[in-house]
C-alpha cells in the first residue's frame, strides 16, 4: 500500500530518535554528506538519557545530574551545525506510528505527540517522511514487575522519576523507596539524593557477588568503575542503605503509596521467611528491573530478531548496524540494552553506514570500543537477571496489565485452563496488553506468565506482544487519510 | 549541592505559571509538565480506572503508559507527562469523577 498525503519530505537518511543513538546517527550521516531527516517524540533534543529542562525555559543547561554531558554538548554542536547548512532537517515532538518498506527505501508516517501543546507537531498532523535509507533509534524504557500495590499512584517507574527530575527540576515527593535490579537504581536513587529528596532504600534483588564470574568484560569499561565510585561516595554521603538481596514484596496504601513491604530473597529470588520489614511515611516507589527496548517499529518492517542476555527482544544487525532488511539500520537499546555511550557508538556507525554505498568496505572506527561495551552489558544483564521465581511473589488479584486490569489469577488461569501459553493468545482470552499502552507495560510479565512458571518468554511470544499494526495512538482522520492505490 | 526538593524549582528559573485543574488554581514554574505541576501541588491521581475506579497518575512519566491522562483546554487524552504547562491552560481529569483526596499541602501522606 502507498498513499500520497500532504506534507511529505523525501530525503536520503531518516533517522527516527533524538537521544544519544539518533543524535550521533544523524551527525554522522550528514558528516559523510548525507541529507538527513530527524524524527522525534520529544520536542527538543537529548532522548530519555539526556532529557533536560525545557530549553525555552533554561536556555544553556550546564549538564547537572548528568553523565556524558560533554559528549552531548559536541553531539549537539554539530547536530546544530548541520541544521544550520540544511543538511538536517529536524522534526521534532512528532512520534512515527507506521513505518513501511517501500521498493525504493522507506515511507515514515508522524503525527504530533501531543496535539495539545503548540511546543509540538510544528510539522502538522499526517506528515510523511520518504527515505532512501531508515535509521531506527527508539531507544527503551523500564521494563517492570508486578507487584500487589504497584498500581496505586506514587508508585512509578525508576526512569520516570529521573526523566522527572531532569526535565522538571523538581521532585515528585519526599520520601523514596527504589526496587528492582541493576546498576541503573544507582544513579537513580543519588540523583533523588542530589535534588534533596530522602531515599529510605534501594532494594537489588541481585547480589555483588554474581558480578565476580565477569570480572574480566567489568573491568574492560573502566569508565563505568568510575561511575560506581562516584555512586557508591554519594550513598555514603547521604547514607542511603543500600539493600542486596531484598525484594519489595508489596506497596502499601489505599488512594496512594504510603509504604513498602520488603524481604530477603535466595538466589532464585524466593523469599526467605522471617526477613519481612515494613517502610512507612513513603511518597514514591520505583521500580525498574532492567530495560525493555522499543521494538515496534523496527519489527513492522520485519527485523530478524534474537533474545539478548536479559531476556529482552532486540534486532540483529551486522557490523555496519544494518538489519536483515536492506537498508534499514538499528542503533542503541533496540540492538541491546547497553547504555548511552554503546548508544552513541553504535549511532555514528549507524548514521556512516547508511549515508555510504551498500558495499562500501569503510571498517566501523569504533568497532574494539563497542565490542568492549557489549562485553560489559552482558556482563551487566548476567549479574542483574529477573529473579527465577519472581512469579511467586504475584497473589492472584495482582493486577498485571494496567490499563485492562488484568489480574496474575485470569492470566494463569487463561494458561491452565484454557492453554494461552503466549502472549498473543492471552490477548485476546484476558484483555492483557489491549489498552492504552499496547502492552508495552506488562508485555514481558504478561509473556513470562504465560509460559509458566519460573519461565522467561520466548521470541515469538515477545514479537506477538510487541508487534503493533500502529506504534502510537493516531486520530481516525489519519487512517482515512490512507489513501490505497493499486500498485 | 543547591538541592531543590518537592514543590520549587531549580535555582534561576523565571516565570511562575497558573494553570487550573477540575477548576483549582495551580501556580508552578514555568517549563513543567503538566504532570510536574499536578504532582508538586500535591496532587497525584487524577483519574480513575473504567473496571475499578482505581485512581492513576505518573507512572511511566516518559509517555509509554499512558497512565496519567489529562484533558487539556477540551483536548481529550493527552499524556500529562509530556505537556508542558502555558499560562491559563485548562486540566480536567481524564475519566471518572477525578475526585481524589487532595494530599496535605506539604505534600503529606495518608
Amino acid at each position: 500500500m502507498s498513499a500520497t498525503v500532504p506534507g511529505t519530505v523525501e530525503t536520503g537518511v531518516a533517522v527516527v530518535g533524538a537521544g544519544p543513538a539518533g543524535l550521533a546517527a544523524a551527525v554522522s550521516a550528514a558528516e559523510a554528506g548525507a541529507a538527513v531527516v530527524v524524527v522525534d517524540a520529544c520536542p527538543q533534543p537529548g532522548g530519555q538519557f539526556w532529557r533536560h529542562r525545557p530549553e525555552t525555559v533554561e536556555p544553556n543547561p550546564d549538564g547537572k545530574g548528568h553523565h556524558g554531558w560533554r559528549t552531548y554538548r559536541d553531539l549537539r554542536a554539530r547536530f546544530d551545525a548541520g541544521r544550520h547548512t540544511g543538511r538536517i532537517k529536524y522534526l521534532p515532538g512528532q512520534q512515527v506510528w507506521m513505518a513501511e518498506k517501500t521498493d525504493g527505501g522507506f515511507v515514515v508516517r508522524m503525527t504530533p505527540t501531543v496535539t495539545a501543546d503548540p511546543a509540538y507537531g510544528t510539522a502538522g498532523s499526517g506528515s510523511t517522511v520518504v527515505a532512501r535509507r531508515l535509521v531506527l533509534c527508539p531507544g527503551g524504557y523500564d521494563r517492570q514487575l508486578p507487584v500487589p500495590g504497584w498500581d496505586l499512584p506514587g508508585v512509578m517507574a525508576a526512569g520516570g522519576i529521573q526523566a522527572f527530575i531532569k526535565a522538571n527540576g523538581a521532585l515528585p515527593g519526599k520520601r523514596f523507596v527504589i526496587a528492582g535490579t541493576g546498576p541503573f537504581l544507582l544513579p537513580v536513587a543519588a540523583g533523588i539524593a542530589q535534588a534533596g529528596g530522602q531515599v529510605l532504600a534501594v532494594l537489588e534483588s541481585s547480589s555483588p557477588k554474581a558480578w565476580l564470574p565477569h570480572l574480566k568484560a567489568a573491568a574492560s569499561v573502566p569508565e563505568k568503575a568510575v561511575e560506581g565510585v562516584e555512586y557508591a561516595a554519594v550513598f555514603a554521603r547521604h547514607r542511603i542503605p543500600y539493600r542486596i538481596r531484598t525484594i519489595a514484596t508489596e506497596v502499601l496504601g489505599d488512594a496512594r503509596a504510603s509504604g513498602v513491604r520488603t524481604a530477603k530473597v535466595d538466589a532464585d529470588g524466593r523469599v526467605r521467611p522471617g526477613t519481612e520489614r515494613v517502610y512507612t511515611d513513603v511518597d514514591v516507589v520505583g521500580f525498574g528491573w532492567g530495560f525493555t527496548p522499543q521494538m515496534e517499529l523496527p519489527l513492522s518492517l520485519g527485523v530478524e530478531t534474537r533474545l539478548d542476555a536479559d531476556s529482552s527482544l532486540v534486532g540483529v544487525v551486522t557490523e555496519r548496524q544494518e538489519s536483515s532488511i536492506p537498508g534499514l539500520f538499528l542503533a542503541g537499546e533496540v540492538t541491546g540494552v547497553g547504555g548511552a555511550s554503546l548508544a552513541v557508538l553504535e549511532g555514528l556507525t549507524a548514521g556512516a553506514s547508511a549515508a555510504a554505498e551498500p558495499d562500501s568496505a569503510a571498517g566501523p572506527p569504533g568497532f574494539r570500543a563497542m565490542a568492549r561495551h557489549r562485553r560489559f552489558a552482558e556482563a551487566m544483564h548476567r549479574a542483574h537477571p529477573i529473579p527465577d521465581v519472581w512469579q511467586d511473589w504475584l497473589t492472584p488479584d495482582t493486577t498485571v496489565c494496567r490499563c485492562e486490569e488484568v489480574t496474575a489469577g485470569e492470566i494463569t488461569e487463561a494458561r491452565e485452563n484454557l492453554g494461552a501459553r503466549d502472549a498473543r493468545t492471552l490477548k485476546s482470552f484476558t484483555r492483557a496488553g489491549m489498552g492504552w499502552c499496547q502492552g508495552r507495560v506488562c508485555g514481558f510479565a504478561a509473556a513470562c506468565l504465560g509460559s509458566g512458571p519460573g519461565a522467561l518468554p520466548t521470541v515469538a511470544s515477545l514479537s506477538a506482544a510487541a508487534k503493533r499494526p500502529l506504534a502510537a495512538p493516531v486520530g481516525i482522520g489519519e487512517l482515512a487519510d490512507l489513501i490505497p492505490t493499486d500498485d | 549541592m543547591s538541592a531543590y526538593p518537592s514543590g520549587t524549582s531549580l535555582s534561576g528559573t523565571p516565570d511562575e505559571v497558573t494553570i487550573s485543574f477540575d477548576g483549582r488554581q495551580i501556580t508552578t514554574a514555568a517549563g513543567q509538565s503538566v504532570g510536574s505541576a499536578l504532582v508538586t501541588n500535591g496532587i497525584t491521581a487524577w483519574r480513575d480506572t473504567r473496571k475499578q475506579a482505581r485512581p492513576r497518575g505518573l507512572f511511566c512519566g516518559i509517555g509509554v503508559c499512558f497512565d496519567c491522562l489529562v484533558a487539556v483546554d477540551g483536548e481529550p487524552n493527552q499524556r500529562a507527562c509530556l505537556v508542558e504547562v502555558r499560562e491559563g491552560m485548562e486540566i480536567k481529569g481524564s475519566c471518572g469523577p477525578s475526585v481524589h483526596p487532595l494530599a496535605e499541602p506539604e505534600g503529606g501522606r495518608e
